[in-house]
């Protein structure tokens, strides 16, 4: 009995001509887009949506044309954190972007969940881990391939916790993403934000550097250094609770001067 | 996936596709030399997961619309079709719908969903669709 290569038909379905189209689509959306930097953490809670917010912000006073993806399907801020008065503009019928804050253009699952729903799938109930990772990463690949972006020099990816967001990108972009990771002080933050690192610089990522968020609180450690050293990468910002605008911009202008290079330094 | 009619040595090819509304799919797919024909039946757990990539088994008929999976599987969204508040679509009133004219496909669902949400109906099936067509004068849609 033959193999299924040695098949040589299509599958009648055409599922990998399918895939292929929508990878495809992704591209096409994305050909305008110069960069793309996923703002990650192997943690939660230590500011990535606040840090791609104001960064966003900041590079587009300086006159960039900037785009920000909320990745974070199950926990989306960014409409609130960059204005969502315009959140509700982007439907099937006008795929394109919102305007938030100086003109950061962006995209949310926020912008499609009902006064504050949590994110749920129709479908069978029973099981439903088997299908909903692949469910959230369609809906990545929709608001990646589906809208408008235009013309961006930049495109921020804001991603959740964990490392399953940003595998997703990798395989949807293509090419892995730069990263620049976030990280509050503290070792407990350190040792998550290393296995994300880690494994952004085994995927191919170029490791821009690391802001580090709240600082000069009640949090202590020295989390951002030990990881500059580590992974011979710079310290590009030390937020502090209550920021000035100009400490944002330092970012920006730093992120607009960062070379794009894949990060070969192995810890 | 493809199927091989093991007494022919050929493989055999897609025929038919069906959603009979409980959430499961049922495939067909028929061997060119001797006419054999068999049906991959699939449970609703398997059919999600298919469905979960965006892709459709026997090949899409009509090309993909913007934020499709959104609108189409979110159950707590709505937002993408510009509404509020709107109704879920059973997998065959999909279906049913997928077969209406990309161009006109947006204005159709809206008409359904609008009749759906005045009458506080949360699902639209294919009956719905039926009801409505007659009372709407919806004819061919």
């Amino acid at each position: 009995m033959r193999t299924y290569h040695q098949l040589t038909d299509r599958d009648g379905s055409g599922l990998a001509e399918q895939i292929g189209a929508q990878r495809r689509r992704v591209a096409e959306r994305l050909a305008g887009v110069s960069r793309f930097v996923a703002v990650m953490s192997g943690k939660g809670g230590v500011g990535k949506s606040y840090v791609t917010a104001n960064l966003g912000r900041a590079l587009a006073r300086s006159g960039k044309a900037v785009g920000v993806l909320d990745a974070d399907l199950n926990g989306p801020t960014i409409p609130a954190l960059l204005g969502d008065a315009d959140a509700r503009r982007t439907t099937h019928e006008n795929p394109a972007p919102a305007v938030g804050l100086d003109g950061v253009t962006y995209i949310s699952m926020g912008q499609f969940l009902e006064g504050g729903a949590p994110l749920a799938f129709t479908g069978p109930a029973t099981e439903s881990f088997v299908w909903r990772g692949a469910m959230e990463a369609s809906v990545v690949r929709e608001l990646l391939g589906d809208v408008e972006w235009g013309k961006l020099d930049v495109l921020l990816l804001d991603l959740p916790p964990g490392m399953q967001r940003y595998v997703e990108l990798c395989d949807l972009l293509g090419t892995p993403p730069a990263v620049l990771t976030v990280t509050i002080p503290t070792p407990e933050s350190r040792d998550a934000v290393r296995r994300a690192m880690r494994s952004a610089a085994d995927r191919g990522s170029a490791l821009l550097g690391i802001v580090e968020n709240m600082v000069g609180g009640e949090l202590k450690g020295s989390a951002a250094d030990e990881l500059a050293a580590e992974f011979a990468v710079p310290v590009l910002a030390r937020i502090p609770w209550h920021p000035s605008s100009s400490e944002w911009d330092r970012l920006g202008r730093q992120i607009s001067d960062a070379r794009h290079t894949t990060h070969d330094a192995r810890p | 996936m493809k199927f091989l009619c093991v007494e022919c040595d050929q493989q055999m090819a897609f025929a038919e596709r069906q959603l009979p509304g409980d959430g499961t799919l049922a495939a067909t797919f028929k061997c060119p030399k001797c006419g054999r024909v068999v049906a991959m039946l699939t449970n609703p757990m398997e059919t999600q997961l298919v469905s979960s990539l965006g892709v459709e088994i026997g090949g899409r008929t009509v090309p993909g619309e913007p934020f499709e999976m959104i609108r189409e599987h979110v159950a707590t969204g709505g937002r993408a079709d510009g509404q509020t508040g709107s109704p879920t679509w059973s997998s065959d009133a999909q279906e049913r719908l997928s077969r209406v004219p990309t161009f006109v496909r947006g204005m159709v669902k809206r008409i359904y969903a609008d009749y759906a949400r005045e009458r506080g109906i949360a699902e639209i099936t294919p009956a719905i669709m039926d009801t409505a067509r007659a009372e709407l004068g919806l004819e061919g849609m």
